[in-house]
């Protein structure tokens, strides 16, 4: 590499990885502006939702409620993950990074024990269009909060090894934009799905 | 592939951050090289040519010829499709069939009857015997051709060549950088599309036959096994687009990296070529228009295999047969974008450097594919105006759409103005750019008329938007990507191309082109219906036998022409002329590489100086002045 080509990569407003994600995040809102589309196209379309031909199902507005906060929280705690390790706090890093992590597996688990709950009362894939777009657009969102935590993971691994510090933490920060896409992404869902 | 890539010694001048000894495995198939993998969407886009043709010529047999003579029909009772005439070389001749009908006796009098014999005595049912017994196509078997010409051509064609191969090869080299922004995932998306490719071609083979609801997979139609009779094909088609989706998602990212981050010192958004202008913006639209489409696949993958029904209207629950064509076409309508964008970059590459002009208005150039992009996003209905939709809607997508009339028409008088008192040389990538403004202006006043929403009405799904999409994706596209082999071919290859073969292959390709396509335009007017298989059945066809038979032996000739280019294509990567640097003497960064170009490009990042297109510039002494030559020095004639 010449002097010239360092010369351009220091130069750079933003970096390639992060420029990357911020490119992914892009196509993912796509994604999700599909299935949400889809599913405004039902919601719209029908007077009564959930359909009456279901019978008394009622989604878990509570306790979705309070994981929601759970993942709210989980995005703060992501945020100052960053925060600290800008400021060389490392044991404050690990700790919040820990929490993020935690917290996202706790949200998992927590919508895992719902839909059990929700198809032993009779709401499965097959119910329709109110099951059907129901489970994608949910699923695929616990898809993308998996994919989120796996991340997590071996960020939190790197980040225990000493990977990280004030000069290097293009890893984190990169993981904490996909984090946050996933958490604001749940705070529409959630409103649309549950409370709408 | 490439022996002169083999023989190039490694230049110790090359400041290379890659390792430069790389093994077979390494050099050629899981290459990390944008210039490798470009060669290879290239190649794999040419392949796949190959079988859309091929597919192509199967149903064109099929619309001149969909009947056979009258007492062969009449016996023809346990053929399932009585009323076609078997294909040319491989299907039965029509004594043996006639023998056969009312003998019962099998007596091959050629090869194929031989074949044919074979497939029916023999116990298995046999996938020929299901598809075309004797040769003759099913309906069936018809619908899937023409669907999967369709998709082949656009995702596994036209996307592949113009972006995989010319966006790799190209954006590096004229940013001036060493590689993409991420190497490793350059490569996975072209072992994605290469797996997608593979997905696809697979659906031909499995019980039921492959997909065939047509290109846009309308559902009900693709949704529910029992109205098309097709299983796995269908299940097989969405998969491996849903794949397709992931290798652009991946390719896009990289560009659009690439094309920020990584550009040469001097580099300036407005001193990027056209074609980098072009890609740049394709990028944008496939990384957002693909995931619109593989939300619908994956609806429509759960209505098929999970029993959701999204888009069936059933007594459990209404689904919306019409959200599959809002979410498709508003993937659609950019996708349409994104396959003729490239072209017009590759277009204002070649007319420049051809008339030796600078460019008629850079930034209107820009501003107007913006401006195309842009409305891209509000014109999916026009696809629709026979779907039903409130008038008050048909109004407002006929305006956008008449509206990208403007950007359109701006790009084409660019070039005009371009070539206007310019030493044109008519070169071969030259004729190439020609004939892709003059076939986009023939199809895009096609895209008026169709615009119009009265008009469409009477004219939607007839074979006048046949004739519009050829001249716009064959005309415009697939002009650009000839033009474009040509012109890179010597940075590509270190060779030059057989000019005589170019120029035989460019003008059989431009009059046979015209002769298949332009009488389409003739037929859709008179009501002849896309997507039937016996023109004779309906009485207000049936005057259009003899042009359809015409239409067929012009398109048998085009698909047997573009064997001269595959064979110039390959010979010159061994035998033909060595080139120089820079051969036609373009000012853009990818000529200042050497020849071929080394593992990382350039010996030392070039610093640009200049826009693209500086030709014949008053007081200078050659009439090209490179992009990376400082300003005070006086201009050389270069190499």
């Amino acid at each position: 590499m010449t002097h010239t080509e360092v010369d351009i990569i220091q130069n750079r407003p933003i970096s390639n990885a992060k420029l990357g994600v911020l490119v992914l995040l892009g196509a993912e809102t796509m994604l999700f502006v599909g299935l949400i589309g889809a599913f405004l196209v039902f919601r719209m379309g029908n007077v009564n939702w959930p359909p009456l031909s279901l019978g008394d199902i009622q989604l878990p507005q509570l306790v979705t409620g309070i994981n929601t906060f759970l993942l709210l929280f989980s995005g703060l705690s992501m945020f100052f993950s960053v925060r600290y390790i800008q400021q060389d706090k490392i044991q404050q890093h690990h700790l919040s990074l820990a929490i993020t992590w935690f917290l996202g597996v706790a949200f998992l688990v927590i919508q895992g024990s719902e839909w059990i709950q929700l198809i032993r009362q009779g709401l499965t894939l097959q119910s329709g269009i109110y099951g059907g777009i129901f489970y994608v657009l949910i699923g695929c969102h616990a898809l993308h909060v998996l994919g989120a935590v796996m991340w997590l993971s071996i960020v939190l691994a790197k980040s225990l090894l000493g990977r990280f510090s004030s000069q290097e933490y293009t890893g984190v920060e990169t993981c904490m934009l996909y984090w946050s896409f996933v958490v604001a992404l749940w705070l529409i869902l959630y409103i649309l799905v549950y409370l709408y | 592939m490439q022996e002169n890539e083999n023989l190039t010694p490694e230049h110790d001048d090359v400041h290379d951050t890659h390792d430069h000894h790389e093994g077979f495995f390494r050099k050629y198939i899981f290459s990390l090289d944008h210039k490798m993998i470009g060669k290879q969407f290239l190649i794999y886009g040419l392949l796949m040519l190959f079988l859309g043709g091929g597919l192509a010529m199967l149903f064109r047999w099929q619309l001149a010829y969909p009947e056979i003579t009258e007492d062969v029909a009449a016996k023809l009772e346990n053929v399932e499709s009585r009323l076609a005439k078997p294909l040319p070389i491989i299907g039965a001749s029509d004594e043996f069939l006639k023998e056969y009908l009312e003998t019962g006796e099998l007596k091959p009098k050629t090869m194929a009857d031989r074949y044919w014999v074979n497939v029916i005595e023999s116990d298995d049912v046999e996938w020929a015997e299901e598809n075309i017994p004797f040769g003759i196509m099913t309906p069936a078997f018809y619908n899937m051709l023409f669907t999967m010409h369709a998709t082949i051509m656009v995702f596994f064609v036209v996307v592949p060549i113009l972006v995989g191969a010319f966006g790799n090869f190209l954006i590096p080299l004229m940013i001036g950088t060493r590689d993409m922004a991420f190497p490793v995932l350059n490569m996975l998306s072209f072992w994605l599309a290469v797996l997608a490719a593979g997905i696809m071609i697979a659906g031909f083979f499995v019980p039921g036959g492959h997909a065939s609801a047509g290109w846009t997979g309308y559902t009900p139609l693709s949704a529910d096994p029992e109205w098309t009779g097709v299983g796995w094909g269908m299940n097989l088609w969405a998969i491996s687009l849903l794949i397709q989706g992931f290798s652009s998602l991946v390719g896009s990212i990289n560009y659009i990296t690439t094309i920020i981050n990584m550009r040469a010192p001097g580099m300036t958004f407005f001193r990027l070529p056209l074609v980098i202008w072009a890609l740049f913006i394709v990028a944008i639209l496939l990384l957002l228009a693909f995931p619109v489409l593989s939300s619908a696949l994956a609806l429509l993958i759960f209505d098929r295999l999970a029993g959701t029904t999204f888009f069936t209207n059933t007594s459990t629950g209404g689904g919306d047969p019409l959200l599959w064509q809002h979410l498709f076409w508003f993937f659609g309508h950019p996708e349409v974008y994104i396959l003729i964008l490239p072209g017009m970059g590759i277009a204002s590459e070649l007319i420049p450097a051809f008339s030796r002009k600078p460019i008629f208005g850079y930034r209107s150039m820009v501003y107007a594919m913006i401006a195309i992009a842009f409305l891209g996003w509000v014109v999916w209905g026009h696809h629709m105006f026979q779907s039903g939709m409130r008038p008050g809607m048909g109004a407002f997508f006929m305006t956008t759409t008449m509206l990208i009339a403007v950007p359109s028409a701006i790009k084409t008088f660019n070039w005009l103005g371009t070539m206007h008192k310019g030493s044109i040389r008519f070169t071969t990538p030259m004729l190439h750019a020609i004939a892709f403004v003059s076939m986009f202006v023939v199809g895009g006043l096609s895209g008026i008329f169709m615009a119009n929403t009265p008009v469409d009405i009477a004219i939607h799904d007839t074979y006048f938007i046949v004739a519009h999409i050829h001249y716009v994706v064959f005309g415009g596209s697939l002009f650009a990507i000839f033009g474009g082999i040509i012109f890179w071919f010597p940075k590509m290859y270190g060779r030059y191309m057989n000019d005589t073969l170019s120029k035989i292959h460019f003008w059989l390709t431009f009059i046979s082109f015209n002769c298949t396509f332009f009488p389409m335009h003739i037929l859709g007017m008179g009501m002849h219906r896309r997507r039937i298989e016996n023109p004779l059945a309906t009485a207000y066809t049936q005057d259009f036998e003899g042009m359809n038979i015409f239409i067929t032996m012009s398109a048998f000739t085009l698909g047997a022409v573009q064997l001269i280019l595959v064979f110039n294509f390959f010979w010159s990567i061994y035998k033909g002329k060595v080139a120089e640097k820079n051969p036609w003497h373009v000012n853009t960064l990818e000529w200042e590489a050497p020849t071929p170009v080394p593992h990382g490009n350039f010996a030392q990042i070039p610093t640009v100086h200049r826009g693209p297109y500086e030709y014949s510039v008053p007081g200078e002494e050659a009439d090209w002045i490179p992009q990376a030559q400082p300003e005070p020095v006086p201009a050389s004639a270069g190499d």
